[in-house]
């Protein structure tokens, strides 16, 4: 049975003249991290906002595990747990009551929940400042502890909205690296996110969602590689004399797949006179053209210098879905 | 960092209902939470609840009497109507600004409304809490009225129709608190409170009794709406039934039917708010 499913699911705020969730279908399977990947109003939030029992459907069903979300949203939330975008953290009790007394609002009893809260706030580099409001937190601190606090009642699904917007550097990474252990240790990750490069390093799998209707489902790989003659291959050569003559570059583009050849003019040409740099648009894998261009220029009395491999982004599959940018 | 402890993910097809028990969990941990913050503010809340009727008891009740402005005896009916204030006013308090702040800023009740307890639960713990803290402001005003008059008016005949006041005058103002609460956005929330705040401290009947104000027929009728005139006359009827009240029973029959229709709206609007 699936984690989480969804299935024609709209949802038509009073007033406005179109669905803000437009019928959408997917399911996630149990352990699995699964991105909502689209720019911001394009339903993203409306629709976690709906498994997460604080938006009720106009039509369709959402469940989390057996519960229908609609029908017994009480159960739902006992499987459930919410990282929000901005903290919504208990500002009144310190972060380890904000643990505790979560724990206590779905039952854990309380040398279990005050056990589990000194491992989490361990994990999350944040024990010594357990006694501390949350007040004084960074967005960083505040959303590792909104991360741990929905780790104190064992949900089955974890559900973040935009879980590393607005954070520095390291903190993302360290957001990250926790989301990735969380994986390790099967719960179920449901994340919304305008970053590409974020759901491509975190997502298994990666619905892209605009105008409330979701566009494309599949793991980030397939994603990209569905994307034929965005691959590039680019190529660092020794020239003899300084140039690269026609016959080679015209076989370079007779080669299976090579769709385009472009001699690329560096901008800085004294840096190494004698090499040069060419760019092969390929349809379907670029790495597969490895051997057989290195080959053809080994043949011709060229050495092949260097490699370079481009593949096309998540960004490149939205505006390709799109037509526009994600930003 | 080896934490062990998330790792059931599958909890199978559960479709029997959330058993009563697990919501009443929820409920009186939401409600213990309240009561924790309470406990550790407790001195703001007492100067918060207290200053107030203090100030008026002591300048209507002690002062002016003591310069002969008003006559003897004004203290004692001015007592039962403090109680009553007292009530009111602090139940609105306690949840009307949390409330407003919580669901238009700091969107601190997520966690309680997500939470394996009906959303309506919610609602009811927040009503239940701020009764609880409107009743015992109000029985620290008894204390304080020894202290500040010397001697209030008390008879032990009265104690049953007191309580009941004090119930309903408890439960009246977490209704206007959960009212307003759910229907101001915060941008508005200093205008709403001192557009409400005020008519409703001083036409509520805490200064005056009712049936004196045949003299002033428009007020009188402008007092009547007020329901915390009814909380003032039972308080009076009280503990000064010597001096003329609303009789008791409309009292409660009215109170029960405000405190219902606050309830009805105030919840309907908290639904509105917590579920979009």
């Amino acid at each position: 049975m699936p984690a989480v499913e969804v299935s024609d699911l709209v949802k038509r705020y009073p007033k406005s003249p179109v669905n803000a969730v437009d019928g959408i279908s997917f399911a996630v399977e149990p352990g699995e991290v699964f991105g909502l990947l689209g720019p911001n109003g394009a339903g993203k939030t409306t629709t976690i906002g709906m498994l997460t029992t604080r938006v009720r459907p106009t039509s369709g069903r959402a469940a989390i595990g057996a519960i229908d979300v609609a029908a017994d949203p009480v159960r739902a939330r006992s499987l459930l747990a919410v990282v929000p975008q901005r903290s919504n953290l208990d500002r009144s009790i310190s972060i380890r009551r904000n643990l505790t007394f979560h724990a206590a609002y779905h039952g854990v009893p309380a040398a279990e929940a005050s056990r589990r809260a000194d491992e989490l706030l361990e994990q999350f580099g944040l024990l010594e400042r357990g006694d501390v409001k949350p007040d004084l937190f960074s967005g960083g601190q505040s959303q590792r502890m909104m991360i741990a606090r929905a780790l104190m009642h064992e949900p089955m699904v974890l559900f973040l909205d935009e879980p590393s917007t607005g954070l520095d550097p390291a903190a993302r990474l360290f957001v990250w690296d926790r989301l990735r252990e969380l994986r390790e240790r099967g719960v179920t990750l449901m994340l919304t996110t305008h970053d590409m490069h974020e759901a491509a390093t975190l997502a298994d799998r990666v619905g892209i969602m605009d105008h409330g209707k979701l566009l494309a489902l599949d793991t980030p790989e397939a994603l990209m590689r569905g994307l034929a003659g965005s691959s590039t291959l680019e190529l660092s050569v020794q020239a003899q004399n300084g140039d690269l003559p026609e016959p080679l570059v015209q076989a370079l583009g007779q080669l299976a797949d090579v769709e385009q050849v472009e001699a690329l003019h560096d901008d800085m040409p004294d840096a190494d006179a004698t090499e040069r740099r060419v760019r092969l648009y390929v349809a379907g894998d670029a790495s597969q053209l490895i051997a057989p261009t290195a080959t053809l220029l080994a043949d011709r009395g060229f050495a092949l210098n260097g490699v370079d491999l481009g593949t096309p982004t998540l960004e490149d599959v939205f505006i390709n879905l799109t037509g526009r940018t994600l930003r | 960092m080896s934490a062990t402890f998330v790792s059931k993910p599958s909890p199978g097809p559960a479709r029997a209902p959330v058993p009563h028990a697990s919501q009443a969990r929820a409920f009186t941990a939401v409600l213990r939470r309240d009561l924790y913050v309470t406990g550790k503010e407790l001195p703001v809340f007492l100067a918060q609840v207290i200053l107030q009727p203090l100030f008026l008891l002591f300048v209507f009740g002690k002062v002016l009497g003591s310069l002969g402005y008003t006559q003897h005896g004004y203290s004692d009916l001015l007592f039962p109507g403090l109680l009553a204030l007292t009530a009111v006013i602090t139940g609105m308090q306690t949840l009307a600004f949390p409330l407003v702040v919580e669901f238009g800023w700091t969107k601190e009740i997520e966690d309680r409304l997500l939470a394996p307890m009906s959303t309506a639960l919610v609602a009811a713990e927040k009503v239940l809490f701020a009764a609880m803290r409107a009743m015992t402001a109000t029985t620290i005003m008894i204390p304080v009225g020894i202290l500040v008059l010397g001697s209030i008016p008390w008879r032990w005949s009265g104690f049953p129709l007191l309580v009941v006041a004090l119930v309903l005058g408890s439960l009246l103002g977490a209704g206007l608190g959960l009212v307003m609460g759910t229907l101001v956005v915060p941008q508005r929330i200093n205008i709403v409170f001192s557009l409400v705040f005020t008519p409703l401290l001083f036409t509520g009947c805490s200064q005056y009794p009712w049936p004196s104000l045949s003299r002033l027929p428009w007020f009188q009728v402008v007092t009547a709406c007020n329901p915390m005139t009814y909380v003032s006359e039972a308080m009076r009827a009280a503990l000064v039934p010597e001096v003329p009240h609303i009789a008791p029973w409309v009292c409660i029959v009215v109170l029960v039917g405000s405190v219902s229709a606050l309830m009805a709206v105030g919840v309907r609007g908290f639904y509105r708010r917590a579920i979009d």
